[in-house]
């Protein structure tokens, strides 16, 4: 064994057993440092022949290469041993609880308003709004129903001391067919009574004089409202099956159309929709005519519709002759009950925390078309 | 309207079955609200014979019995009735049996130690009226009846129907337009209305009409020489098939003939009436004592029926208590008038007075029917009470002009959505009782009111047809792409609803209106209801934040420690209403924790956090905000502020309530608060998708940090803006990221540290342009009085 190789040996060795970093820096220094055994040999190559230098190069370079590839190697081995060593001791109880972000909900009547606007959106409805705080004209006399008019008496209407330019007191809204007379009254204004297709839902608060288990003072309601050329009551029974369908996410829901009456409509209907018992609680969809009213299946009241009276038409300013269309008028709480279970109107008007938990939605169960409109 | 299914058959020839009429009468429009069988309670009770009655021996005003109800052995019954005795027939309910009228099931007792089985009942005690003086004593006929059912030997097995009437059939509001729609609708055929001719002697009464706009037409006769008792079996049981109380015949017979066939009526005893009849406007403040007992005070829009001492009734809505018939009646008036709809709606409005004759007259009663109308009256006072007819006056005429509609039987699909033959509609019309000319020029009858339109024909017809039938139509798909159809307001309250939400906010929705009490403090409201539910709703809410208090104060009381509420909603201000969002946030902030140690409450900070997060969602912006003051009286003077863009625009209001503003609603610690005012955020107008051209810059931002020593009072946005205004093309930003207040820093003032972020464009800066920028930003903060820390 030549002087080189036996050098080169008793350095890995030291490397080999030192036990620290100011060890290995020793022997760095020992071997590769200014004045290092290595660093001197190296040294040497010059005053050689050029034979010499040709056998002794390569053999000093490469323990030099040796010895500092073992070094390094030896350095990375004792730090990842000192990272383990101290990430050892940085254990932490991950079953202790982290930080809690506060959870927030919506109320289930913006979630439905939302479902609305978006079924609606498919079919090409807008959506409107109007005062809560109405006059006689918009809310009654425009609708068809005079001053003497006995469906008046039915509406329990919430008054104010204030009156409007005709005198009469201003009042809340019964209902959100105002928002149909606004609506209609601006395009006739805007088109010069040309008129114009008009498609529009109008959901909000309503008012009336009204408190027991299923009556609320306040509730609502949305409005629906298609003024075109050529529109009939299949178009009215198209779209409700669309709406009640596509709001309930089910295909096999049945409506019935009823006649009734409303001073604004003619023809008018009020609209059953077909229930089933599943688990002892009323869904709708199924087979209505399974059995008698709440043991098989039903029919429930859900909504009042019908043709636009050709005389609300001319009271906002439109041709009767020319445009023909259909509204309707649905119960929103009464929507949400229906589709998510809740049996507690009055819970609704609460603010109970613990009914937000359970009923509520997250903020990002936003209804869309694509993720189903039911939450 | 309820009435009994033979009272129907009684006008509609019909096989139909019940549930066939009860389908058919909600499918053509007449709804349906319930079927009840007054037989069905009673099936069990049975006529029966007291077969011996005697004394009980522990109590006197007992009696023990022994009863047959044709069973094999009799009952023992201990019985308290007076009149119980031997051998007469009465109603025996068994062991076992339900009592309706008591809410009891019978079973065997011992009553003062003697064994009792059953019970012999009372009217009362099977709801078949009042009585309960004595037990039902059933005539001595019945006695070949014992064991028999009684409700099958009372003939009580007869179904009641109750239907409801929209406002617009009045002509359904008597059993008989009912029994023609029915019959319209192929469920039987209507029975022809047969009206005996009455032989008819001496001069008809003295009627006058003195307001012919109130009351076109009068007509009226007398009956004298009458026997006022009970009324027949037969008319009293219509009668309470349709909820209404037999009181002596002659009263029965105006009712009866109101709820058959719609036409109210009015009998008045002539001897108490002086001279004749007059329908005249009553005098401004004329007080007239009314059938129900009540005092109404009258003025001169309204009618009244009277005679030269005065009104004697609110004409076609409520008789007077003094000229009633009663027992000693001889000689009866029977008034059969027309009244305007319009003036008794008003009328019965203002006196907020209503009744059978009021709902059917302001619904409008077929004009052409006051012949009819008094002579079927007086051949039933006749038949009932016998007596001696006048001839009739008739005083005014009712509007009986029939009202012609040109019609187009293409009409019922265009607007139906239905196709019905020409033929087929005409069957319907006809059978409802209009008239189709061969030009389909259609005469609606005078009883259907409602009808004015050809729509109100397409309505008749398909109604009859079925709605069931018109087949679903797409509605047309507009062409072109789809286009928003909710409007930048809508969508910018959609997004702050969601950011809140998604900020662990919890959306409630509370009553628009509040207490007068709840409102002062908000300045009271301008909207006060005339007619409130309770005093607790009475205001229009003129913030958002009286309603949110109550909210977290019901939901501390359940012990909730932590109460994050939001609602998007309206405050109803004077002139306008205007779309706002709540926020209150009470209780814990952060709960305690065994990381951060003690709960947190909230404090302004927060409130301000979630203001600008729920702005910054709604599109207002944030960056252009400046702080104010003056947030309002309900919050602490020293813990509010509000945000405006400008001076007077302001988008919100929030901090830490007033401690004076919780308590008055019972919540208790601190609450902060915040409104904002969605109508207030300037709304970006959507010019397209395209965005400005933008490339991130390519040299690196620098910061430098400065640390200020200002006046204690020194608001540090002043400080910030007036930084970040040294050199508005270099610095893009400036945050406070350090304050300090101590003896260090003296008396009266405090430490501001803001780190500023410089943006080179061209080239990266020099240490000479740092060192001119540096000198720029304390030199303006030096304007405000602030020097360098040193």
């Amino acid at each position: 064994m030549s002087n080189i190789e036996a050098i080169r040996d008793k350095y890995l060795q030291q490397i080999g057993s030192a036990v620290d970093g100011d060890a290995l820096e020793a022997i760095r220094l020992a071997a590769l440092g200014k004045k290092g055994e290595i660093s001197l040999l190296l040294k040497t190559l010059g005053q050689m022949t050029p034979e010499e230098r040709q056998e002794q190069g390569p053999k000093i370079n490469g323990t030099r290469q040796n010895v500092a590839d073992a070094l390094a190697a030896r350095k990375e081995a004792m730090e990842t041993a000192a990272l383990d060593a101290k990430l050892a001791t940085e254990k932490l109880d991950l079953t202790l609880p982290a930080p809690a972000t506060p959870k927030g909900s919506i109320h289930p009547v913006s979630q439905v308003m939302d479902e609305l606007a978006e079924i609606f959106a498919d079919l090409g409805f807008s959506v409107a709004t109007g005062p809560e705080i109405e006059d006689d004209w918009h809310n009654f006399t425009a609708l068809n129903i005079p001053e003497t008019h006995p469906a008046r008496a039915m509406h329990d209407t919430f008054y104010f001391p204030q009156t409007d330019e005709g005198g009469m007191p201003k009042l809340l809204r019964t209902h959100t067919s105002p928002v149909q007379i606004r609506t209609m009254m601006d395009v006739a204004k805007q088109t010069d009574g040309a008129g114009e297709p008009i498609y529009l839902i109008a959901p909000g608060r309503t008012y009336r004089s009204d408190s027991d288990a299923t009556h609320t003072p306040m509730f609502h309601q949305v409005e629906g409202l298609v003024i075109d050329k050529g529109i009939h009551m299949g178009h009215l029974k198209w779209t409700l099956e669309t709406f009640i369908r596509a709001f309930f996410e089910r295909d096999d829901i049945e409506l019935r159309l009823r006649p009734s009456y409303f001073p604004f409509t003619e023809p008018s209907a009020e609209v059953d929709v077909g229930f089933s018992v599943e688990k002892g609680r009323r869904i709708i969809g199924g087979d209505p005519h399974g059995g008698v009213d709440g043991v098989g299946g039903g029919w429930m009241e859900i909504l009042g519709s019908g043709m636009v009276h050709p005389n609300v038409i001319r009271n906002c300013g439109l041709d009767p002759d020319v445009w023909q269309g259909f509204a309707f008028g649905c119960g929103i709480d009464r929507l949400a009950m229906l589709k998510y279970g809740m049996d507690d109107l009055r819970a609704f008007f609460d603010g109970d925390l613990r009914w937000a938990d359970h009923y509520g939605f997250d903020a990002l169960d936003v209804p869309t078309l694509s993720g189903g409109v039911g939450a | 309207m309820k009435f009994s299914l033979s009272w129907l058959k009684a006008h509609l020839d019909t096989n139909a079955s019940l549930t066939e009429i009860t389908d058919k009468l909600t499918d053509i429009g007449l709804e349906l609200e319930g079927v009840e069988n007054p037989a069905d309670a009673l099936k069990p009770f049975r006529v029966a014979k007291v077969i011996e009655a005697g004394p009980h021996p522990n109590a006197d005003k007992l009696q023990l019995l022994k009863v047959d109800d044709g069973s094999a052995e009799p009952w023992q019954v201990v019985c308290g009735a007076p009149n119980a005795k031997a051998g007469m027939i009465g109603v025996f309910g068994p062991p076992g049996t339900y009592i309706p009228g008591s809410d009891f099931t019978l079973k065997p007792a011992k009553i003062r130690d003697i064994e009792s089985f059953g019970m012999m009942c009372s009217a009362r005690e099977l709801e078949l009226g009042d009585d309960h003086d004595g037990i039902i004593e059933l005539p001595a006929s019945a006695a070949s009846e014992v064991g028999a059912s009684y409700a099958d030997y009372a003939r009580l097995d007869d179904p009641v129907l109750d239907i409801s009437i929209t406002p617009n059939r009045q002509d359904c509001m008597g059993v008989r337009g009912i029994a023609r729609d029915l019959a319209a609708a192929g469920l039987g055929t209507l029975k022809p209305l047969d009206i005996a001719t009455i032989a008819r002697n001496g001069a008809g009464p003295d009627i006058a009409i003195d307001d012919p706009e109130g009351c076109p037409a009068f007509y009226g006769c007398t009956v004298s020489g009458v026997t006022n008792g009970a009324s027949p079996a037969w008319m009293q049981a219509r009668l309470k098939s349709a909820g209404q109380k037999p009181i002596s015949a002659l009263v029965d017979i105006t009712n009866y003939i109101t709820l058959d066939q719609g036409r109210p009526l009015h009998v008045y005893d002539v001897a108490k009436l002086k001279g004749g009849l007059v329908a005249r406007k009553a005098h401004q403040g004329e007080k007239l004592m009314a059938l129900n007992d009540k005092e109404y005070t009258l003025d001169d829009s309204m009618t009244v029926i009277a005679d030269q001492a005065g009104a004697h009734g609110i004409g076609g809505i409520m008789g007077g208590a003094a000229n009633g018939t009663d027992a000693n009646t001889t000689d009866v008036l029977i008034e059969c008038a027309y009244f305007d709809p319009a003036h008794i709606a008003r009328t019965g409005q203002k006196l907020m007075l209503t009744s059978d004759a009021r709902q059917r007259f302001e619904r409008g009663v077929d004009p052409a029917f006051l012949n009819e109308g008094i002579e079927i009256a007086t051949a039933l006072v006749q038949a009932l009470c016998s007596g001696n007819a006048s001839e009739i006056t008739r005083a005014g005429a009712a509007p009986t002009d029939q009202r012609v509609i040109s019609y187009d039987p293409s009409q019922c699909a265009s607007l139906g959505g239905l196709d019905v033959a020409p033929d087929r509609q005409k069957t319907i019309l006809e059978a409802l009782g209009f008239v189709v000319g061969d030009d389909w020029q259609v005469t609606v009858p005078t009883w259907r009111r409602d009808v004015a339109g050809w729509q109100d024909l397409v309505e008749e017809v398909i109604r009859i047809e079925g709605l069931d039938n018109i087949p679903s139509a797409p509605l047309p798909r507009k062409p072109g792409v789809a286009k928003p159809t909710a409007s930048p307001e809508q969508l910018a309250e959609r997004k702050a609803r969601r950011a809140a939400a998604a900020r662990g906010l919890n959306e409630v929705v509370n009553w628009s209106f509040i207490s007068e009490k709840e409102a002062l403090p908000f300045g009271g409201g301008s909207w006060s209801l005339a007619n409130p539910i309770s005093e607790d709703m009475k205001v229009m809410r003129p913030s958002m934040l009286p309603g949110l208090i109550a909210a977290a104060q019901r939901n501390a009381a359940r012990g909730a420690s932590s109460i994050r509420l939001f609602e998007v909603g309206r405050r109803y201000l004077e002139t306008s209403e205007h779309p706002t969002i709540g926020l209150l946030l009470a209780g814990e902030n952060r709960a305690r924790s065994w990381q951060a140690g003690a709960a947190t409450k909230f404090d302004a900070y927060d409130a301000k956090t979630e203001v600008l997060a729920i702005l910054a969602a709604a599109g207002a912006p944030t960056d252009k905000l400046m702080d104010f003051a003056e947030a309002g009286d309900h919050y602490h003077p020293g813990q509010s502020g509000t945000l405006r863009l400008g001076p007077k625009k302001i988008l919100a209001a929030y901090g830490v309530l007033h401690p004076s503003a919780t308590k008055a609603m019972g919540l208790k610690g601190s609450a902060v608060a915040a409104e904002i005012f969605l109508d207030a955020i300037p709304l970006k107008k959507k010019s397209g998708h395209m965005r400005d051209a933008f490339a991130p810059p390519a040299l690196q931002a620098v910061t430098r940090d400065f640390a200020f020593i200002v006046g204690a009072d020194l608001p540090a946005g002043d400080l910030v803006r007036t930084v970040k205004g040294a050199d508005k093309k270099l610095i893009t930003d400036a945050q406070i990221f350090d304050l300090f207040e101590g003896p260090s820093v003296g008396e009266g003032k405090k430490s501001l540290a803001i780190e500023i972020t410089l943006q080179p464009t061209d080239a990266t800066l020099t240490e000479e342009d740092l060192k001119a920028v540096s000198d720029k930003v304390v030199a303006s903060a030096a304007k405000l009085g602030a020097a360098l820390r040193g």
